[in-house]
């Protein structure tokens, strides 16, 4: 495996030694090349690892009763790929939707093209070649039809599960044709002929409900949580309380006295970079979860804390606020911002700086893994985003070659980018090799568990310098960021934002200002630094979008406005002009930055929400946008903050232009979920340390929305729909614009400016 | 060695008295619909009736659970809230990973048997301990006002 995230194009192309690309080896190892090492030419899916495959001979199978079995090759999370894509693939195909079955691929890239639910990128990559897949099954269905009648193919259409010749009104089902369509040569790319956009059935119609709806309601769907083998024990294992700590000793004399525990199994410490590796420690084996957790509860440990055991976030904040206000490293620069900025009268400059904190993915199921290592084998039944990782990752392991380890991918409870990291599946497996052969082993994180040990969203010091005129023109924008890089998980000491991470929503904007500076601080990371939901978005959009109300509040001017005259025309923007940049791996000439769909979701989210009305005293607007993962997305925020600063948020408009909708319910679905996870994260949700330990351990005092808080009213306005297009992210592009639209709003409610998430009450 | 009636049917288990509900129906007897969010009475994942009232089973000691109806969500299509609470949910399309939904309905359920009009608010005191990450927070509302009225009209 190796997972390849090419941080930069133009650097390359301009032949310098700059660009770096994070390459994740087999064993979590990472190494770092330069760029021109990789090749440059490669976008999209292709730059992934295991790219594309559109062979309907993977994807498609027909049986003699004419049921038609789907792959799922991406495993599903909440965002409804598992549906969506088999969605596409039968659209093309011409099988009736209520005669499809879809079923779960299990890891192999080398199969089926790339297979990471991560990064907003399965409709993106996988729209085309599942087209082509449905496609080429109908050219086949058709061209099997045609041979039996002995008429040319141009003569048979297939309509509806079936293949008819109208002229003599012969018609045959799929199921009867089978056979012979199988047989069929596959069609070449250049031999397809997809359907026009007007003779779709699905794609785009809401007329196809997720797979697993029925199963969710009863009960009856399979979670990673959820599965069972017989001879089955259960493990949960107790970790250094810090990152990089170590088991100094351990009794596990009381432990193994807890009724129903079976054995105690040391975790072996990461070595190096954390990468995908466990954290370390003492499993504990039971015959059930229950006698697990109440084994690990007697285990007597004592901890070395190693070298982050100091980490505090009180002092972290003070030292990354101080990181951010002094010069760093610039990674664009248009005009001379510094020196418009000394230039300018006192009257003329303002700055502000914001804070996030960590964040927690917390998805509603936990990790988990379930391992059988037998006779040289091994199998894996796992809620994983990234299955061909988890293979690595146990192929490593037990030095199995990949082909000898079966990962089954079963539903996830959430992800958010939690689970494409496969460390809980190493474990799994750790712990299977010191049972007897053949034991399966149900690796369980509780929730504590899962609050302690995530990847977890950096924490990020903002600080935004602008010089605006008398007449609210701004003339110069400064964006520093402080915070610790995803780079530190794979390589030790990484320090500093990377270009992938500076150009979500710092780098990449596409305002109107001639002097424009973006710096990135170095600051070390002392805790395991993940993704999480539209990563750097958050912080970079957060700071960035309250700015420009700030900036429009003192130029006296209306936020929209200001914020439509920032931007400027319709116009399309090659990333690369602005700096070097990423572009979420995507070509720019296919995907530039277009202000005029930019344009499009902010009068939609503003005319949603009836921008500019009046409102009763204490209630406010507030308004952010962003342009990320190849999609555009603007929200309103209605809050009413009463007398004690409590706020509440009354309604969310929330407006995409994500190119293409494929299935258009699943989008709103998407958008409607991150703006109840943006209101989150804005309101209540917070990671610290203390000791280098984090100090909120489950839903009590790591807080997210309940219902009572969340909402009554999300309005989605779905934009565009441009079938020519290519198509931009889903999952993740709801969630940067929604923090800053509330503190925006808190601001129109009450004149406080909040610049610090999370919100708690507003004081 | 407690017996437990689940959904109608008797259940033998050999289990220590404090070991939560939820771990003796999921492991040790297969009943995987209730699901592991929290542990700790904060997420409502584990949600089922005793006696028709929700309760939290990751908290619930098997012992406090013998001799009483134990109804989860495997017994929910042939409960006649269930059912309608169930066929809500789908035309709803509320679930996304669906991790939580299992307690979304058993709870939904639960109020809905108490209170066959709910009010937005007390649609929210009775959902308020049961989270969805995934945000179906404005489904779950609209299929629970969607069964209210569905019930009212007596009921399929
Ligand atoms: S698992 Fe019982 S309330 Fe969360
Ligand atoms: S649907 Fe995913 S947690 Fe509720």
């Amino acid at each position: 495996m190796s997972t390849t995230i090419q941080l930069s194009r133009r650097r390359f192309l301009q032949g310098s030694l700059g660009a770096l690309t994070l390459a994740v080896t087999a064993g979590g190892l990472v190494t770092i090349v330069r760029a021109a090492d990789a090749d440059s030419k490669k976008y999209g899916a292709d730059s992934m690892p295991g790219g594309t495959v559109d062979d309907p001979l993977v994807f498609v199978s027909i049986a003699e009763d004419g049921t038609v079995t789907i792959v799922a090759h991406r495993a599903e999370m909440g965002t409804g790929v598992r549906t969506s894509l088999p969605m596409v693939v039968a659209d093309e195909m011409e099988a009736s939707w209520d005669r499809v079955r879809v079923v779960q691929a299990e890891a192999n890239e080398a199969r089926y093209g790339n297979q990471n639910v991560d990064g907003s990128r399965s409709m993106r990559h996988f729209l085309m070649p599942m087209r082509r897949a449905g496609a080429a099954a109908r050219q086949m269905l058709e061209a099997a039809a045609a041979a039996r009648w002995s008429v040319p193919v141009a003569e048979v259409k297939a309509v509806r599960h079936e293949v008819v010749h109208p002229s003599s009104g012969r018609r045959l089902g799929y199921g009867e044709l089978a056979a012979d369509a199988a047989r069929q040569p596959v069609p070449g790319t250049e031999q397809l002929k997809l359907k026009a956009r007007a003779d779709y059935r699905y794609i785009g119609k809401n007329q196809v409900r997720l797979v697993d709806l029925e199963a969710i309601g009863k009960g009856q769907a399979t979670y990673g949580m959820d599965m069972r083998l017989p001879g089955m024990v259960y493990a949960v294992v107790a970790r250094p309380p810090v990152v990089g700590g170590k088991l100094r000793r351990f009794d596990s004399e009381k432990a193994l006295a807890v009724p129903g525990v079976v054995k105690v199994v040391e975790i072996p410490a990461f070595q190096g970079a954390p990468a995908f590796q466990p954290l370390g420690g003492v499993a504990v084996v039971a015959r059930n979860t229950w006698a697990a957790i109440k084994g690990r509860e007697a285990l007597e440990i004592e901890w070395d804390d190693g070298p982050n055991g100091g980490y505090d976030s009180a002092d972290f904040r003070e030292a990354l606020t101080k990181a951010s206000r002094a010069t760093g490293k610039t990674i664009r620069d248009n005009g001379d911002a510094v020196s418009v900025w000394n230039d300018a009268a006192e009257t003329e400059r303002f700055a502000a700086d914001y804070y996030i904190p960590h964040l927690a993915h917390a998805s509603m199921e936990p990790p988990v893994a379930t391992v059988q290592i037998k006779e040289g084998r091994a199998e894996v039944w796992t809620s994983v985003q990234n299955p061909e990782a988890a293979r690595t990752a146990v192929a490593t392991r037990l030095k199995l070659k990949p082909e000898d380890v079966k990962v089954n991918v079963l539903l996830l409870g959430g992800g958010f980018g939690r689970k494409s990291k496969p460390d809980y599946v190493d474990e799994a497996a750790i712990v299977a090799r010191a049972m007897p052969e053949g034991t399966p082993v149900k690796l369980v994180w509780t929730r504590e568990d899962d609050i302690h040990h995530d990847y977890l969203h950096t924490v990020s010091a903002e600080r935004l310098e602008a010089v605006i005129d008398k007449s609210g023109k701004v003339r110069s924008w400064l964006h520093r960021s402080a915070a610790p890089t995803i780079a530190s998980l794979f390589a030790e000491g990484a320090k500093g934002q990377q270009l992938f991470e500076s150009a979500m929503s710092a780098i990449n904007m596409p305002y109107r200002i001639p002097n424009v500076r973006v710096e990135t601080a170095e600051v070390a990371a002392h805790a395991r630094i993940g993704w999480f939901r539209s990563v750097a978005n958050i912080p970079h959009a957060f700071a960035a979008q309250c700015f420009i109300a700030e900036l429009a509040h003192r130029a006296g001017k209306d936020h929209r406005q200001f914020a439509l005259d920032l931007i400027g025309p319709a116009r399309q923007i090659d990333p690369g002009d602005m700096a070097d940049t990423w572009n979420y791996t995507e070509s720019p000439e296919r995907y530039p930055y277009d202000t005029g769909r930019l344009r499009g979701v902010i009068e939609a989210a503003c005319q949603g929400a009836k921008w500019g009305r009046e409102l009763p005293r204490g209630h406010g607007l507030g308004l952010a946008f962003c342009y990320s993962f190849m999609s555009y997305t603007a929200t309103v925020v209605e809050v009413a903050v009463d007398e004690k600063g409590g706020v509440r948020v009354l309604a969310v408009d929330m407006a995409m232009d994500c190119g293409p909708q494929i299935n258009p319910e699943r989008i709103r679905a998407q958008m409607e979920g991150g703006a109840v996870m943006g209101l989150s994260l804005a309101l209540t949700s917070e990671i610290t340390f203390e000791k280098g330990r984090v100090k909120q351990s489950n839903f009590h005092d790591y807080q997210v929305l309940r219902h009572n808080a969340s909402p009554r009213v999300i309005r989605t306005h779905l934009v565009n729909d441009d079938h020519d297009l290519p198509p931009g992210g889903v999952g993740e592009p709801p969630v940067p614009p929604v923090a800053p639209a509330l503190c925006n709003a808190i601001f129109a409610a009450t004149g406080k400016r909040v610049r610090s998430l999370p919100v708690g009450t507003v004081t | 060695m407690p017996q437990l009636n689940v959904n109608g049917q008797t259940r033998e288990v050999d289990v220590p008295d404090d070991m939560p509900l939820l771990w003796v129906l999921r492991d040790e007897l297969g009943m995987t619909g209730s699901k592991f969010g929290c542990g700790m009475a904060l997420c409502g994942a584990c949600t089922m009736h005793l006696d028709g009232a929700p309760v939290r089973s990751c908290v619930t000691p098997v012992s406090a659970a013998a001799g009483r109806a134990i109804s989860t969500i495997e017994g929910m299509e042939s409960d006649r809230v269930g059912q309608v609470v169930q066929q809500a949910w789908i035309e709803n399309n509320v679930a996304q990973c669906g991790y939580c939904q299992a307690g979304q309905i058993m709870t939904a359920v639960g109020l809905l048997k108490t209170t066959t009009a709910p009010t937005e608010e007390q649609i929210d005191g009775a959902m308020g301990g049961n989270i969805c990450r995934c945000g179906t927070y404005p489904r779950i509302r609209a299929a629970i006002l969607q069964a209210a009225d569905r019930l009212a009209q007596g009921g399929e």
